[in-house]
C-alpha cells in the first residue's frame, strides 16, 4: 500500500510558515495547543488532531506508531471516520508541539480540533440510543411476529391467549423505550399547541398497546402487539437514516482543515510573548502576527512591513503591501513578514464578528422554510384523527354503542394510516442521495437542502475562488530565454508569495543555480544576488531600476525578473478559470435557469470573466450589496443558489435559499453553505441539481405511494376488515415498495466526469 | 404445550442475548470509527491496540 504523502503546497507553506518559527514562539505555540486540548487528570492532556488527509490504514498505522513511540505520549487513537487523532500524553515528560511536528513530518497536514464538544457529544448520544432503540425494536418485532404467526396459523384459544401474554410482556417495556423519540416529540408538538406526525404515531401505538393488553387479560379477541411494535421499527429505522446522514455530513464538513486564527500571540512590556484565545483578545493589546498567519482581530501595523492577502475579505487575488500605520480586518493572511500590530477591536465587534451577525440575521430569515415532510404532516395528522374520529362515531352508531368495536376500528385506522411509508419516504431517499453525492466528492449538510435545490431559478456566483481558482497563472511571457529559468526559478523560490509560488510551479525547470542575500521587499519582490550581481523579481517598475537596457518592457506584464544590468523579462500573471466553467455554464443554461455573477473585484476583471461565459454581472459587491441583490432577487419571487467561497460570500450563502462552496473556501464559507464540493470541477453544480431534482421526484412518488395505498387500506379499516394479520402485511408490503422505489435514486445515467482525486487528496 | 414451556423461554432468551451483544458492542465504541474498523481489518499486525 502507498504512504500517503498528499499535502498540497499551500497547506505546507501555511504550516511550516508556522513552525519554522523562533523559539519564543513556539511556547506561544504550545500554549495555544495546551489550552485547546483536554485535561485527563494532572499530568495527562488529551489532544485532538484533525488530519483530513488521513485516508486509508497505512495511514492510520503510520501515524499511531509513530506517535507512539515519542516518550511522553500514551495514548494515540486515529478515527478514520472523522479523520481524526486523539492523542493522551503526559505533560510532565514532554511538549505538544513534538506531536504536531511528528504528524507534520510524516507528511500529514493536521489542525488542533478545538470542538463544540458539548454539541458533537450529544450529536453521539443521540446517535447511538437511536440506534439502541431501533435494536430494542427490532428484538420485539421479530419475537412478537414469530409468536403471531403461530397465532394466525391456528393455535388453539389456551395457546393464543398465552402467547398474546408472552407478547404482550415482550411489547410493553420495548415500546415503553423504542418509542421514546416519538412520544418525546408528540409531547413537544403537543404542548406546543400544533400537531405533527408523531402524535398520530404515539397515539396508535399507545392505543393499540392498550386495547392488546385489555383483549389479552380478558381473553379472547385479537392483539395488536405486533403491529404496534413493528410501527416502531420501520419508523425508527427512517430516524436512525435522518440522523446519520446529518452526522455524517456535519463531521466531514467540520473536518476540512481550519484556517481561522484561533487566537494570537500578544507582547506584554517585557517584550515576551504568550498565547490568548480569540475571545480574550482586548482593544489596545499588542499582538506579534507571523508570516502566515492571519490577523485574528482587526488591528494596525505599529512595527514591521509585510504583505497581506486580502483575498479572504474582498476576494482579490492581488496581495497589498502593509506598513506601520495601516489597519486591516480579522481574517487577513499576513505572507511575508512579521509584524507587530496592535487591536483596533474586540474579538466581539471585529470584522468578523460583524459577518457572523449579518449571517446569524440571515439564517433567521431562512429558518421559516418548512420541510416536505412537516408539510405534510400537518396536512396528514388532523385527517388521519378526523378519520379515526368518524370511525368511532360511526361505529357506535351503527353497532348500537359497542364501544369494543367501534374503538378496534378506531384503533386500527389509526394504525393502517400510520406512516410508515411516510416515514421512510424521505430519509430513505435523501440518504441514498447523499451517498450518490458523496461518492462524488460533494458534502451536504441537511437533508432539507436537496428539497431546498429543486426549487431554484437563479444561480448566484462568486468569482474569486468560485469560478476561478484564485491562483493565478502565468498567461504570456516576453524575453523568456531557456538559460535563465534555473536562476529564475531559484529566485521564485525563496518567497512564498502567490506570484512566486506559481511562477515556481509553472515554470519548468531544475534548478542548481546558488543564489545569496535573498530578501523580500514587501510590496515591490523578492531581490538577491547572485555571482555578485543584485537579481530581481516583482513588479515592473522596479526591477527595470536595476536591468541595463531601457526598458521597453510590454505594458501588459505585471510581473518582471531581471539581472543587474540586462534586459528585463517580463510575465503576465491572470487568474486561471476552475476546471469545466463554461460547460458548467452552459449545462445550466440549458436547464433553464438564470445565471448571475456577484462579485467583490474591479469591474474590468469581473466583466471580461463575464463576457467569456455570458452571464450578468454586478462588480465590486460588499458582502452587504450580495445580500441586498439576494433578498432583491427574493422579493420577485425567485429562489436564489448562491455558489461563493470568500468569508466575504457567507452572509450572502446564508441568505440565498441554498448555497454551495467549494472545498478551498474559508472555513465560515463552508460552515455557511448547504454543499460543500471537493473536486476542482464546477459541474459537481449541474450533478447535484440533477440529484436533487431527481430526489424531488422520488419523494413526490414515494408520498403517492404511500397515499395510494391510504386509499386502499383506510376504507378496509374503517368497515372493519383490517385483522392483525392484515395490518402487518400492509404496512411491510408499502415499506417496502417505497424502500424499492428509492433504490432507483442508485441507478441512473447522470454525468459526472470522473475527474481525478487530485483535489481530495489535498483537502482531505 | 409442554415442550413451549421450554422453547420460548429459549427462544427469547437468545434473542435478548444478541440484543446484549449489541448494546455491549454499542457501548464499548465500536460503531465509533466504521471507516476505521474496515481499513485496519487490512493491516497484518493485529497488535494495534496501545
Amino acid at each position: 500500500m502507498n504512504r500517503c504523502n498528499t499535502n498540497s503546497v499551500e497547506q505546507n507553506f501555511l504550516l511550516n510558515a508556522n513552525i519554522q518559527h523562533q523559539s519564543t514562539y513556539d511556547k506561544v505555540r504550545e500554549e495555544e495547543l495546551r489550552n485547546g486540548s483536554h485535561q485527563q487528570d494532572d499530568r495527562y492532556l488529551q489532544t485532538v488532531f484533525i488530519v483530513p488527509s488521513m485516508h486509508c490504514v497505512s495511514c492510520i498505522t503510520s501515524i499511531e506508531k509513530t506517535l507512539l513511540q515519542l516518550p511522553h505520549v500514551e495514548k494515540a487513537r486515529a478515527n478514520l471516520s472523522t479523520r481524526r487523532v486523539s492523542v493522551e500524553w503526559d505533560t510532565s515528560k514532554g511538549n505538544g508541539l513534538d506531536i504536531a511536528a511528528s504528524l507534520e513530518d510524516l507528511g500529514f497536514p493536521h489542525s488542533l480540533y478545538i470542538g463544540d464538544d458539548l454539541l458533537s457529544n450529544t450529536m453521539l448520544e443521540t446517535g447511538k440510543q437511536l440506534l439502541l432503540s431501533l435494536a430494542v425494536a427490532g428484538f420485539a418485532a421479530a419475537n412478537i411476529m414469530l409468536l403471531s404467526v403461530s397465532v394466525w396459523s391456528g393455535a388453539d384459544a389456551e395457546t393464543a391467549r398465552f402467547f398474546h401474554l408472552i407478547s404482550g410482556l415482550i411489547a410493553v417495556p420495548a415500546v415503553a423505550y423504542a418509542g421514546r423519540p416519538f412520544f418525546k416529540s408528540a409531547l413537544h408538538a403537543l404542548s406546543a399547541g400544533r400537531l405533527n406526525m408523531d402524535v398520530p404515531i404515539s397515539l396508535a401505538v399507545l392505543l393499540a398497546l392498550a386495547m392488546s393488553i385489555f383483549e389479552s387479560i380478558v381473553g379472547g379477541g385479537e392483539a395488536y402487539f405486533d403491529a404496534a411494535v413493528m410501527l416502531l421499527f420501520f419508523l425508527l429505522i427512517g430516524r436512525y437514516l435522518d440522523h446519520m446522514m446529518r452526522e455524517k455530513a456535519r463531521s466531514s464538513v467540520q473536518s476540512l482543515v481550519q484556517l481561522t486564527a484561533k487566537g494570537g500571540a500578544v507582547v506584554d512590556e517585557n517584550g515576551s510573548l504568550f498565547f490568548v484565545p480569540q475571545s480574550e483578545i482586548i482593544e489596545g493589546m499588542i499582538l506579534r502576527v507571523m508570516a502566515g498567519e492571519r490577523f485574528p482581530v482587526d488591528a494596525m501595523i505599529i512595527k514591521g512591513t509585510t504583505e497581506i492577502d486580502r483575498s479572504f475579505v474582498t476576494g482579490e487575488s492581488e496581495s497589498v503591501r502593509a506598513t506601520t500605520g495601516d489597519r486591516f480586518e480579522a481574517g487577513v493572511l499576513n505572507l511575508v513578514g512579521s509584524v507587530d500590530v496592535v487591536a483596533t477591536s474586540d474579538a466581539e465587534n471585529s470584522f468578523l464578528s460583524e459577518i457572523m451577525k449579518m449571517m446569524n440575521a440571515a439564517e433567521n430569515g431562512r429558518g421559516q422554510y418548512v420541510r416536505v415532510a412537516e408539510r405534510m404532516a400537518s396536512i396528514y395528522a388532523p385527517v388521519v384523527h378526523l378519520l379515526a374520529l368518524f370511525t368511532f362515531i360511526g361505529w357506535m352508531v351503527i353497532s348500537n354503542g359497542d364501544w369494543k368495536t367501534s374503538l378496534y376500528a378506531a384503533i386500527s385506522v389509526l394504525i393502517i394510516t400510520c406512516p410508515c411509508a411516510l416515514g421512510l419516504a424521505v430519509p430513505v431517499v435523501h440518504v441514498i442521495g447523499a451517498n450518490r453525492l458523496f461518492k462524488a466528492g460533494i458534502l451536504m449538510r441537511d437533508g432539507s437542502a436537496f428539497e431546498r435545490l429543486a426549487e431554484i431559478d437563479t444561480i448566484g456566483f462568486d468569482k474569486t475562488g468560485t469560478l476561478t481558482k484564485g491562483s493565478p497563472k502565468i498567461v504570456q511571457t516576453w524575453n523568456l530565454k531557456e538559460k535563465d529559468k534555473g536562476l529564475l526559478v531559484a529566485l521564485a523560490a525563496q518567497s512564498s508569495h502567490p506570484l512566486s509560488r506559481a511562477i515556481n510551479q509553472q515554470i519548468a525547470a531544475t534548478s542548481t543555480v546558488e543564489i545569496q542575500n535573498s530578501q523580500e521587499i514587501p510590496g515591490y519582490g523578492i531581490e538577491a544576488k547572485y555571482k555578485g550581481k543584485k537579481i530581481r523579481l516583482g513588479i515592473p517598475q522596479w526591477v527595470n531600476e536595476i536591468s541595463g537596457v531601457k526598458s521597453k518592457l510590454n505594458q501588459q506584464a505585471t510581473t518582471a525578473f531581471t539581472m543587474e544590468g540586462q534586459q528585463s523579462i517580463g510575465f503576465q500573471m491572470e487568474d486561471d478559470l476552475r476546471d469545466d466553467v463554461v460547460e458548467t455554464i452552459s449545462h445550466l443554461k440549458t436547464k433553464k435557469l438564470e445565471i448571475e455573477m456577484l462579485s467583490g473585484d474591479k469591474t474590468e476583471a469581473v466583466a471580461k470573466l463575464a463576457a467569456t461565459i455570458g452571464v450578468k454581472f454586478y462588480a465590486g459587491m460588499k458582502p452587504k450589496d450580495k445580500i441586498d441583490r439576494l433578498s432583491e432577487l427574493t422579493n420577485q419571487g425567485h429562489k436564489i443558489l448562491m455558489v461563493g467561497d470568500g468569508l466575504n460570500d457567507a452572509p450572502a450563502l446564508t441568505a440565498a435559499h441554498v448555497s454551495m462552496a467549494p472545498s478551498s473556501a474559508s472555513e465560515i464559507g463552508r460552515q455557511a453553505a448547504d454543499f460543500v464540493f471537493t473536486r476542482p470541477s464546477l459541474l459537481a453544480i449541474p450533478f447535484t441539481h440533477t440529484i436533487a431534482k431527481r430526489t424531488e421526484n422520488l419523494i413526490r412518488q414515494n408520498f403517492g405511494l404511500a397515499i395510494a395505498y391510504n386509499v386502499i387500506a383506510v376504507p378496509l379499516a374503517m368497515i372493519g376488515y383490517v385483522t392483525p394479520l392484515v395490518a402487518a402485511l400492509a404496512m411491510s408490503a408499502s415499506s417496502i415498495v417505497v424502500v424499492a422505489n428509492s433504490m432507483r435514486l442508485n441507478f441512473g445515467e447522470e454525468c459526472f466526469p470522473n475527474t481525478d482525486m487530485t483535489l481530495i487528496k489535498e483537502q482531505g | 404445550m409442554n415442550h413451549l414451556i421450554i422453547l420460548i423461554p429459549i427462544a427469547l432468551g437468545l434473542g435478548l442475548l444478541g440484543l446484549a451483544g449489541f448494546w455491549w458492542s454499542l457501548s464499548s465504541g465500536q460503531y465509533d470509527d466504521l471507516d476505521g474498523a474496515a481499513a485496519r481489518i487490512l493491516e497484518e499486525e493485529s497488535d494495534l491496540d496501545p
